[in-house]
């Protein structure tokens, strides 16, 4: 039996900054996408675009709604448009715009919230997006996706770009822990297996993939033996992937860096629910706003580490039987 | 060729016998602010758009957008009139109903003719401003038209896309506001005044042009006017009649959103001749 490595962290690029350094190899190859923008491409990194094909940059100002629906009149006119905002912003203020002009018409508008979840850190809860994956989830037709690494961000921007539809891309502002060797392919709807195990599974996206590998390991000295996916799609869901850790797991923990409530583990619950039902426990947002503090310190006190997965697969194990 | 001001007086009348008989037989429907618009969107089908029905998708048509897409039956009306294949002439009676291309608010799932799906108040602005920046990336001659109601331009993201559409000089879009005074709840002036509507656009850095927009030379024009301005959009402000050519419906906000019954159908029809 090969010995398993134990995760180690080591930091990678933010999320964000993959997706505006992915955007220019993009906008170099097809001359057909575009870039919206509203006052903050120096921090959704849009600006390397910017700076590169200023023609094909749209600055629009501090007027999101606008900014979503131009986007959705460049689709309908044949171009690939990326607007881009922090994710509470884009969702909530351009959600009117992304439901009656990209979702219900169908239309071929990507959408990146940067600066997602609570690890923005200082700004605190008004710049804090933990409810923009449900938000998206409710748009029929789109295809939603949050992203664990550089290299996964990269590879699913590009695939964002050449899929036809509405795509809602999450990607956040700290760095990001590495969880990608090279050569590792992304699919959209199609989960990895980031560790195997037998006991439980941990399903998890962004931030929290690599808090999950490090729970898998100090699981693993306890003599459970932990199974981790990074559902990076969470829309449409990988349910093959699901029913078959449920089945041969029989216990999930979900981890994620959003409201429980209407986040990837309701989903993954209904899928669970609708194919082989176990215990299930979250690990999430729990019915509150963080406030200002330092990522780690939020991430932290708001339960979001690997000791608060680890704590939840514990609960679920003991609940099997 | 271009239609004569007569042809175009006989294409409105049968529009707006159409748009009568099919919201009559909807039972449901906004015949006042589609009534109001007819003129205009007669001249921009018949003689200013550069489009073919048999051939929906050209490249670098001009587009147009319906953004109070309440009025969807003087749009249908004229598409159908048109000749486009996805808009039936014989099937204008089905609006509303189950399964019909003709739904309440123009959805491009059942008419892919259209250029966007409207209904919520506020973003074909949006959506046009879209459609001039591709044209200007393009290269191209493409040109956008947008229809707005007066009481529509209430919506704060109307003056979102306002600003922006001035700022990128936006030359190839025209927005037109059909200034007919009366929104769902009564007159304009009543329940949110949007006047001095023409001095806000200009504020705004459009080309801003007032007219009759029920007289075919005024709006012929207006869009003459519009096309050669360069630099900056153009608004016409379209100053119409909510109802226009039924007595009983001309400025009465009920029939903002009320459809006639079968005896006012027939009492519509005998004034429409």
């Amino acid at each position: 039996m090969p010995i398993k490595t134990k995760f180690e962290i080591k930091l990678g690029p933010a999320t964000r900054e993959a997706f505006g350094r992915e955007l220019v190899e993009l906008g170099r190859e097809n001359k057909d996408i575009v870039v919206c923008d509203a006052d903050l491409s120096h921090s959704t990194m849009t600006t390397y675009f910017a700076k590169e094909f200023p023609e094909r940059f749209v600055s629009l100002g501090i007027a999101e709604a606008n900014m979503v629906a131009v986007g959705a009149g460049l689709a309908l006119a044949g171009k690939i448009p990326f607007v881009s905002s922090f994710s509470a912003f884009a969702m909530n203020k351009g959600f009117e715009q992304l439901r009656v002009c990209a979702a219900y018409p169908n239309v071929n508008l990507k959408v990146v919230g940067t600066h997602s979840g609570i690890s923005i850190g200082e700004d605190g809860p008004s710049q804090m997006s933990v409810e923009e994956i449900g938000l998206a989830c409710s748009l029929a037709g789109f295809v939603v996706i949050a992203p664990s690494d550089e290299a996964a961000t990269k590879a699913l921007v590009r695939a964002a770009a050449a899929y036809v539809g509405p795509v809602f891309i999450r990607t956040g502002r700290p760095k990001a822990a590495i969880v990608y060797g090279a050569g590792q392919t992304f699919e959209i709807g199609k989960s990895i297996q980031v560790a195997d195990g037998a006991d439980v599974t941990i399903i998890a996206n962004g931030l929290l993939v690599a808090q999950a590998l490090l729970a898998a390991d100090t699981l693993e000295g306890e003599g459970i033996s932990t199974r981790v996916i990074d559902m990076h799609t969470v829309k449409p869901l990988d349910r093959e992937a699901i029913s078959r850790a449920a089945a041969e797991t029989k216990a999930i923990v979900v981890a994620e860096e959003h409201l429980v409530d209407g986040g990837l583990g309701v989903r993954v619950a209904q899928v669970v629910a609708e194919t082989r039902p176990c215990p299930m426990e979250f690990v999430g947002i729990q019915n509150t706003y963080a406030e200002s503090g330092q990522p780690d310190e939020l991430l932290d006190k708001y339960g979001l580490i690997a000791r608060d997965v680890a704590a939840a697969v514990r609960k679920v194990v003991a609940r099997k039987n | 060729m271009s239609k004569s001001i007569e042809e175009l007086k006989s294409i409105a009348l049968r529009i707006r016998r159409e748009i009568v008989v099919m919201i009559g037989a909807a039972k449901s429907g906004h015949p006042g602010g589609s009534l109001s618009a007819v003129e205009i969107l007669v001249e921009l089908y018949f003689n200013r758009l550069r489009i073919d029905p048999k051939n929906p998708k050209l490249a670098d048509r001009d587009r147009f957008i319906l953004s109070k897409g309440h009025a969807a039956p003087v749009l249908y009306a004229v598409m159908a009139e048109m000749g486009y294949t996805d808009t039936p002439l014989d099937k204008l009676n089905t609006l509303r109903k189950l399964g019909s291309v003709y739904q309440g608010h123009p959805d491009m799932r059942f008419i892919p003719s259209l250029e966007a799906s409207t209904g919520s108040l506020g973003e074909g602005l949006s959506l046009a401003l879209g459609m001039g920046l591709a044209a200007r990336l393009n290269g191209g001659a493409s040109r956008t038209y947008v229809m707005l109601g007066d009481g529509e331009i209430q919506e704060g993201q109307v003056w979102e896309s306002a600003m922006a559409g001035a700022f990128h000089k936006l030359d190839n879009v025209v927005a037109i506001v059909d200034n007919n005074r009366i929104q769902l709840d009564g007159f304009v002036k009543d329940i949110m005044a949007v006047d001095p509507l023409a001095e806000k656009w200009r504020a705004f850095g459009w080309h801003t042009i007032e007219f009759d927009g029920h007289d075919f030379p005024a709006i012929q024009n207006a869009f003459a006017e519009a096309a050669a301005t360069k630099g900056k959009p153009t608004c016409l402000v379209a100053h119409t009649i909510k109802g226009k050519g039924v007595s009983f419906m001309e400025n009465n906000p009920k029939f903002h959103g009320t459809a006639p019954t079968p005896d006012e159908v027939k009492l519509a029809l005998q004034e429409l001749q």
